[in-house]
């Protein structure tokens, strides 16, 4: 067995302080999403998650003292799976002429009476077709 | 040194230099192996987002059916799980195997509570008929397609879940390679390996708890 490795070993203040500064984060967040904020409850509850997750990553996962290598595959996956959410919002958002006027369809299925009343389409036999058929339209 | 120590134990595979090749390399593929689980949970979070922006007032409505103080317990469940798999990897790199199999104990038991607390949230979500897709029957709801938000909560939570039972089978192994004394300070890179996989687990219900549980 080689012996010689250089691995660091935190102490045990930064775990426990770290979970204490997750465990106050994840009290605030619960405290500001009880007021109705509008859009910032989205921006706020994001931003603290990435603290949190920032924290989880640096301390817990050891990013911060192993090679940088690692940081950056997890930061090069994060990015493109942003530039993949961003460009797939900024597609679905700016359809409102051809495709937002059919997303507030009800889905119809067979075996769900969710809106009796409402969405007088006639129940079609062929059901996945049906959605097919729905989804489809609003992608045109 | 372990007194359980024989040749065919020696960790270091025969395809590697020294131990500090062989740790890097696996830490190396535990890290890729996280970034696939990033991107197949990053796919459904593209899914929220678009039923989320096509449907706001519905995900608005429909989140309040979600037990914000059940999904904050959890929270604090799995991090203090997440420490307390921290501070096994600690007592290892120290050569403490006592307090290392007390803390993967301690993490598996938390992982357990996590499980129980879902499967109360489950149960009674399947009571009231609160099902993705056509399973939906639930009433008490206004708003378009309602069953979307369940769809994507049991979809994203089931996923979620199933990556915390399969922490436990690893933990469970663990455990048992550390009974059979095959760890040391020397040697723990599988402890250090499941630990990552644990703290990814943590790390994405930190955004599943905001998104289903706060915002809606």
């Amino acid at each position: 067995m080689s012996g010689k490795q250089h691995h660091h070993i935190l102490p045990l203040s930064t775990y426990l302080s770290v979970g204490a500064a997750l465990l106050v984060l994840t009290v605030i967040t619960v405290a500001v999403s009880q007021y109705q904020l509008g859009e910032w409850n989205l921006i706020v509850a994001m931003t603290i998650a990435t603290i949190k997750a920032t924290l989880v990553l640096l301390f817990f996962m050891h990013l911060k003292y192993d090679n940088k290598l690692y940081a950056v595959a997890f930061l090069i996956a994060v990015t493109f799976l942003a530039v993949f959410i961003v460009l797939t919002m900024l597609d679905t958002m700016t359809r409102d002429e051809f495709g937002r006027g059919s997303i507030d369809k009800p889905v119809q299925y067979q075996s769900a009476p969710a809106h009796p009343g409402e969405g007088e389409e006639p129940a079609s036999h062929d059901t996945a077709g049906h959605t097919a058929d729905t989804a489809d339209s609003s992608h045109k | 040194m372990s007194p359980h120590d024989t040749p065919q134990a020696s960790p270091l595979a025969h395809h590697f230099a020294d131990m500090e090749q062989q740790r890097d390399s696996a830490k190396l593929g535990m890290w890729v192996f996280l970034l696939t689980e990033v991107l197949l949970f990053g796919g459904l979070f593209c899914v929220y987002a678009i039923y989320r922006a096509w449907h706001p007032e519905m995900f608005f409505n429909a989140h309040k059916q979600l037990n914000v103080w059940m999904g904050a317990t959890n929270t604090i469940v799995l991090i203090a799980s997440s420490v307390t798999m921290a501070l096994a990897i600690r007592s290892m790199q120290l050569n403490q195997r006592k307090p290392a199999v007390r803390f993967i104990f301690a993490t598996l038991a938390l992982a357990g509570v996590f499980l129980v607390i879902k499967y109360f949230e489950y149960a009674h979500k399947i009571h009231l008929g609160q099902l993705p897709g056509k399973y939906y029957t639930f009433t008490g709801l206004e708003g378009t397609n309602p069953h979307v938000f369940f769809t994507v909560y049991f979809m994203m939570t089931g996923l979620h879940g199933f990556h915390v039972l399969c922490g436990m089978g690893a933990m469970l192994w663990l455990l048992r390679r550390i009974r059979k004394g095959e760890f040391s300070a020397e040697y723990y890179t599988p402890i250090e390996m499941t630990g990552l996989y644990w703290h990814l687990v943590d790390l994405i219900w930190i955004f599943l708890f905001p998104l289903f549980y706060l915002i809606g």
